[in-house]
């Protein structure tokens, strides 16, 4: 039954082949069962999700066929939910119960899906490892001595280890794509503007995008119509139209013309993953795809960019955080200054202190210029060679990321080796562009990804492309655990 | 680009942070790394370029002056650490 897809689900669901309760049952005894393990869950909503599917029920028995009713999903523990523990990874929110729905939690709520829980998260998504939450790491399911990659580390494993069909997640620099990859599950990341960000707790706003982790792109498709749209709370909403996602799954790849930014399979990218993203190339070439090389000159400048951009946007987002409205404050604070630098120093981890110190540091006084304006500046750059490949091609594709899931514990002594981690991701957010990682094939017993990136607003190719992929082959089927 | 514990010292008041002088030191390491990294966006040629502050260039959306939210003071004070009389309670600020 857990093996089943979100569309599978769905209408199974209407058929009456299960009920709504029967299905959400099942998926809470993975997660009481298998979880403890994995750790991909901070909160689970188990009552809440009975009495959703209960009513979901009834709906489905009066005829009502909104696209997600009694579908059971997960939310990344960014998304503000009402009346539901809502932490960001963080112990500055590990008692914040939120008053009020973000407009993503209320787009899944109107489509009629059952919420199981709350994933685990990289603490306000600051991490590539899912190892800087304050709720612990969570364990890849393929390898438990193993990252699921980050932020959206819990979304992404719960996925895998089929304890939920679907989640959403965001992401700021790779946050979605990077942990669907190393877990083995499509994770897409829609065009800045496309999911409101209204009621996602912000970390860098002019990057921030929430998208699914589904098993296939066809789910993938499903969750993004509900969750996709306008919305005049968000200032960076854009306001377009909303395709039917699902419409174009089935198009022919043939005279699709794929590029391959050369700068993506240099130096540094494992030669063996090398070599199993250029096995999924050559199936795009057996559906009548055109491949050339392209090239994204300013490439190397993405790292460097998003870490001022980034962590100036973090440390501005980052000080509401004063303990005077919500979350923690520290005790018995002597003065006002002392309550605000004791609940930041004793609220906040480490990593979110280096990129606030960082982001302080890059905004300051004497350093504006050479730094952030700068960094917009390049980031201009990078947006324009995007802009120009697109002119010569329909999609661009690559790794997701330059190495399979690593060890924990391998990379938090330095940061740098972890930024890294996202180097082939964090270009398609300065750029503002659609991006998708799916299952292409193992390496060692793990999972490799294979990103897809579209033109703005392109997401029914990229997701026609993806599907197709999966119609003529077995990778997002393979699982870790039974 | 090298920074020194004091020049961290200082970017920590400013962010509201403390750190002791153990810490200090680390924080300083790892950061002067990270602006070493940083700097490699030196090398980049911008003469000219408009700096880019949103992906589509979009500006500030305006929206007309109504009202179009309930006041739901209550709700929204009873997450917070300390309140009185629909007011947060901070320590004092004026002797």
């Amino acid at each position: 039954m857990h093996n089943k897809t979100l569309s599978e689900i769905s209408s199974g669901l209407k058929n009456g082949d299960f009920s709504s309760q029967e299905i959400t049952r099942h998926f809470l005894d993975r997660i009481n069962r298998l979880d403890p393990e994995l750790n991909s869950f901070i909160t689970v909503t188990e009552d809440q999700a009975l009495a959703q599917a209960i009513q979901a029920d009834k709906m489905i028995a009066a005829g009502e066929q909104q696209a997600l009713l009694g579908v059971p999903f997960a939310h990344k523990d960014i998304f503000c939910t009402e009346d539901i523990l809502t932490t960001s990874g963080s112990k500055m929110l590990a008692n914040f119960v939120s008053p009020y729905d973000s407009t993503v939690a209320a787009n899944l709520k109107l489509a009629g899906a059952v919420t199981l829980g709350k994933t685990n998260m990289d603490e306000f998504a600051m991490g590539s490892s899912n190892e800087t939450s304050y709720f612990g790491a969570v364990k890849n399911p393929w390898d438990t001595n193993r990252v699921p990659g980050g932020s959206s580390g819990g979304s992404a494993a719960a996925v895998a280890a089929r304890l939920t069909p679907a989640a959403t997640a965001t992401d700021t620099g790779g946050s979605i794509r990077q942990p669907a990859s190393l877990c083995g599950v499509t994770g897409l990341k829609p065009t800045y503007g496309r999911v409101s960000r209204w009621g996602m707790i912000a970390f860098a706003s002019s990057l921030d995008q929430a998208g699914p982790i589904t098993q296939t792109a066809e789910d993938a498709a499903l969750m993004l119509n509900a969750m996709a749209g306008f919305d005049p709370k968000d200032s960076t909403s854009v306001d377009q139209p909303v395709p039917d996602y699902r419409a174009n799954l089935n198009d022919s790849l043939d005279g699709l013309k794929i590029g391959l930014p050369k700068e993506f399979f240099a130096s540094g990218l494992d030669p063996k993953l090398e070599k199993t993203i250029q096995q999924a190339i050559s199936e795009y070439e057996r559906l009548g795809a055109i491949i050339k090389e392209v090239s994204l000159p300013n490439s190397a400048l993405s790292v460097p960019v998003y870490y001022v951009i980034a962590p100036a946007e973090c440390s501005t987002n980052l000080s509401r955080f004063d303990g005077v409205r919500y979350g923690y404050r520290c005790a018995d604070p002597v003065d006002l200054e002392d309550m605000y630098t004791r609940t930041r120093t004793e609220g906040f981890g480490d990593e979110v202190k280096r990129r606030i110190l960082i982001g302080t540091y890059v905004l300051s006084s004497g350093f504006y210029d050479a730094y952030y304006l700068k960094a917009q500046q390049a980031r201009r750059l990078i947006k324009q060679d995007f802009v120009n490949a697109f002119k010569e091609v329909d999609l661009l594709m690559g790794p997701t990321s330059p190495s399979p899931a690593f060890k924990l514990g391998e990379k938090t002594a330095d940061p740098l080796t972890m930024y890294l981690e996202d180097i082939y991701t964090i270009g398609t957010n300065l750029a503002g562009l659609p991006g998708i990682s799916i299952p292409a094939g193992q390496l060692d017993g793990l999972p490799v990804g294979l990103q897809i990136i579209g033109n703005y607003f392109d997401e029914s190719k990229l997701l026609n492309a993806a599907h197709q992929y999966q119609q003529v082959t077995d990778w997002h089927k393979t699982t870790p655990i039974d | 680009m090298s920074i020194d514990s004091k020049e961290i010292e200082k970017v920590a008041v400013l962010s509201r942070l403390k750190f002791d002088q153990k810490q200090l030191n680390e924080v300083t390491e790892r950061l002067t790394s990270v602006l070493d990294f940083i700097d490699q966006l030196h090398q980049a040629d911008t003469q000219g370029i408009q700096p880019m502050a949103h992906p589509m260039d979009a500006v500030q959306r305006l929206r007309a002056d109504k009202v179009t939210e309930t006041n739901q003071r209550d709700k929204y004070q009873k997450v917070a650490p300390s309140t009185e009389n629909g007011l947060y309670l901070v320590p004092k600020v004026i002797e």
